[in-house]
């Protein structure tokens, strides 16, 4: 490695004209060594046109003025005529004040048929090929509460004998681990309760989908494929277009229909009735009535995480 | 730098700086690109493998991380893992410093910038695993405080930015500083470096601390909510980086570097005392896990002894603890001291060991079962080993370049009187 006795040349700096031999085969060799770089990530090459200039600078959702997102938005559903084949129209509604969104599911009526898993898939333009959803339903065993003798894979007729049937979605929790986790606030809670992603921010590193107790969040492993007559056009910015490969999302309990006053499609899609949504801050709704006479509960509550999604028993 | 140096005796009129450090700076790089046939052979082959892991990359940015073997379940795997690893040894570099600083011993300081040079090479490879584990590298700059959105101090994430490039920074001074003084023929002005060498020890212990807290702040994942995560963290990293620096101390030697027995006996000694620390605290977590059972053991119970007939990771522990045992053993042998093939032994047995435990071994179980309780298992996939070993390959070149221009400097071949007088 080291040579100590051999005399070194009298070139202090590079200097043309006085270029020794050692140097010119140096000057190759790095020549060589760049091409060969330039050559082994050249593949990169596919994404012009993939990732605009605009895409690229665009600041994050909370930075956006009116005008930009106006901007942004008309970006994103052109980009969606071009590539998916789809007109859609995305919208960005905004909370609803003295609104507090909740869910609970009556786990005595829930009978794990599946069509809330089903009607998000198509709700929330999730890629195809994986059978995206944000909903998982556990077969739980009759008499315990434990998960791991849970069963998300079944496909039998259902119910089955002494199973019962727990869906878990996102949980909205009121101290969410996922927010907390991200390092550049690409994901937080809305005064609705909602925990959003703007996934025109999210540099998909995984972190929040690591700090999740509830297996919520999903990551985009792949460009999503969605048939165009299949794509819901309905979208907002913050919830059901179509997600860009790399970034995460989760359930945002259909936003651009909730806060237009519509109910989430997983509860217009449940046969049985199971499924309760509302406004925890509205005394007459039903959900706050069965918060208040159910005797409810909320996933890991060991955890602290705060979930404003119940479950309870009828009978 | 206005304080007035030290000169040697027969010194002529020095230039300033202006001149002198960018004269340093092409004899680093003369030195950096000069060097035998083996040198070359041995970078060329390293630039081969960092090419095709650069390629791998490449494709995994366009195609998607479908090409990886992560999943919704798994979603950190071997990046992250060797991340994880990578921080430690980074970290482990600094068992010299102490000694060589703190204990003032003279034949460590001799050699103290190997460890300091391991930490530049060491961090920049942790930098790229967490880059080519991003979905969306092109964001990087949303990262970036002021002109991205840094969510500090809630995110750990962003602590580890701060401690990991803090940690960079230092150990380029402290290295950038000793040679160029060096390369002067000046003895070094302690203001400029011995504050940043202090802060470093303290520094060193942080990125490690910052980087278990990742993962053990997480309340979801039992596997990993341990109090004792951080002081396994730094036991292994004492252990991986100065096992490191031993193999590398004898391959020097046997390329005419003049290195004496002391520090390697100091480093010895130090990993004879880690290695056992590391065995103690393995044992006080398997007996937790194992004697208390129960659902929230159930990611040790399948990585020790598989769950539901899912295994993968079984033998992969297994080696790790047969290796840090044989390790261990051999190092507390008397014989650790004088033969030379039994302490690269031992140590390669306990960087291997240190490597799984603390990369395969924790990372991936901590997500199986996932937090519903489904088993989904995790192997690498061949884009994954190809990256991994591209970045391994980018950190050797740093390192033997930075080797190769530190070890000419420090013995003093290579210095800016012997550059002028050629010169002339």
């Amino acid at each position: 490695m080291v040579e100590p006795s051999e005399p070194r040349r009298s070139i202090s700096l590079p200097v043309l004209g006085s270029v020794s031999r050692r140097t010119a085969v140096k000057g190759i060799g790095a020549t060589l060594g760049a091409a060969a770089f330039a050559t082994a990530i050249s593949p990169l090459r596919k994404l012009q046109g993939e990732i605009s200039a605009e895409e690229l600078m665009q600041r994050h959702y909370k930075e956006l003025s009116p005008e930009d997102k106006a901007q942004v938005i008309n970006r994103l559903e052109n980009e969606t005529k071009e590539r998916f084949g789809a007109d859609v129209t995305i919208d960005d509604p905004r909370p609803i004040p003295g609104t507090k969104f909740v869910y609970a599911i009556n786990l005595s009526v829930c009978n794990g048929n599946g069509k809330c898993v089903e009607a998000c898939h198509k709700e929330n333009n999730h890629d195809r090929d994986t059978n995206q959803s944000y909903i998982r339903v556990l077969e739980m065993q009759k008499g315990t509460m434990d998960m791991e003798q849970a069963n998300t894979t079944y496909d039998h007729t259902v119910p089955a004998e002494d199973k019962f049937y727990m869906p878990v979605q996102c949980q909205q929790c009121d101290e969410p681990p996922c927010t907390d986790a991200c390092p550049v606030e690409a994901t937080w809670k809305e005064d609705d309760g909602i925990v959003v992603v703007d996934y025109n921010w999210c540099i998909g590193c995984r972190y929040c989908e690591a700090a999740c107790p509830y297996h919520a969040r999903r990551f985009n492993w792949k460009k999503p494929n969605v048939p165009a007559a299949e794509i819901n056009p309905d979208q907002g910015y913050l919830s059901n277009r179509i997600r860009p490969q790399g970034v995460v999302e989760k359930c945002h309990y259909c936003l651009h229909r909730t806060r237009k006053g519509r109910l989430p499609a997983c509860l217009e899609a449940c046969p049985t009735g199971a499924r309760v949504f509302g406004n925890i801050l509205d005394p007459e709704s039903e959900i706050r009535w069965i918060l208040e006479n159910k005797r409810v509960y909320v996933l890991k509550e060991e955890l602290g995480t705060k979930p404003s999604f119940f479950y309870y028993f009828d009978s | 730098m206005s304080s007035a140096p030290l000169t040697s005796e027969g010194m002529p009129q020095t230039p300033g700086h202006i001149v002198s450090y960018p004269r340093f700076l092409v004899r680093a790089l003369m030195l950096a690109t000069d060097g035998s046939l083996l040198f070359y052979t041995w970078m060329i082959a390293l630039t081969l493998i960092f090419l095709v892991g650069a390629n791998a990359w490449a494709n995994q940015v366009v195609d998607g991380m479908i090409v990886t073997n992560m999943t919704d379940h798994v979603s950190w795997g071997l990046y992250i893992a060797n991340f994880t690893f990578m921080v430690g040894v980074a970290a482990g570099g600094v068992m010299m410093v102490i000694p060589a600083y703190l204990y003032r011993d003279k034949r460590m300081h001799d050699v103290v910038l190997l460890g300091e040079m391991l930490a530049i090479a060491a961090i920049v490879m942790c930098l790229l695993f967490v880059v080519v584990d991003m979905g969306r590298p092109d964001r990087s700059w949303h990262i970036i405080p002021i002109i991205g959105r840094f969510n500090f101090p809630i995110s750990m994430l962003t602590w580890d930015v701060i401690v990991l490039n803090g940690y960079l920074l230092l150990n380029l001074h402290i290295c950038g500083y000793l040679l160029y003084m060096r390369f002067l023929g000046r003895t070094p002005n302690p203001t400029w470096y011995m504050p940043f060498v202090f802060l470093s020890i303290a520094w060193a212990i942080s990125i490690h601390t910052v980087t278990a807290f990742l993962y053990c702040g997480l309340g979801g994942r039992p596997l990993w909510n341990t109090a004792l995560l951080a002081p396994r963290f730094l036991t292994s990293a004492f252990i991986a980086g100065p096992a490191f620096i031993i193999v590398s101390m004898f391959v020097l030697r046997s390329l005419r570097v003049p290195i004496g027995d002391g520090p390697i006996h100091t480093l010895v000694k130090i990993v004879r005392i880690t290695v056992l620390i590391n065995l103690l605290m393995l044992a006080s977590e398997i007996f937790t896990e194992f004697y208390t059972g129960g659902a929230h053991t159930s990611s040790a119970r399948y990585l020790y002894l598989g769950l539901h007939g899912a295994n993968a990771l079984v033998p992969w522990i297994w080696t790790a603890i047969v290796f840090n045992v044989i390790g261990a053993i051999l190092f507390l042998h008397p014989a650790s001291m004088r033969k030379r093939g039994l302490v690269i032994t031992a140590c390669v047995l306990v960087f291997v060991g240190c490597w799984i435990e603390k990369g395969m071994g924790l990372i991936v179980p901590g997500f199986i079962p996932s937090t519903l309780h489904e088993i989904v298992e995790y192997m690498p996939s061949l884009t994954e080993w190809k990256v991994t070993v591209g970045i391994w390959a980018l950190g050797l070149m740093i390192y033997t370049i930075a080797i190769k221009i530190a070890a000419p400097i420090m013995m003093g071949n290579v210095s800016l009187l012997e550059h002028g007088r050629k010169g002339e």
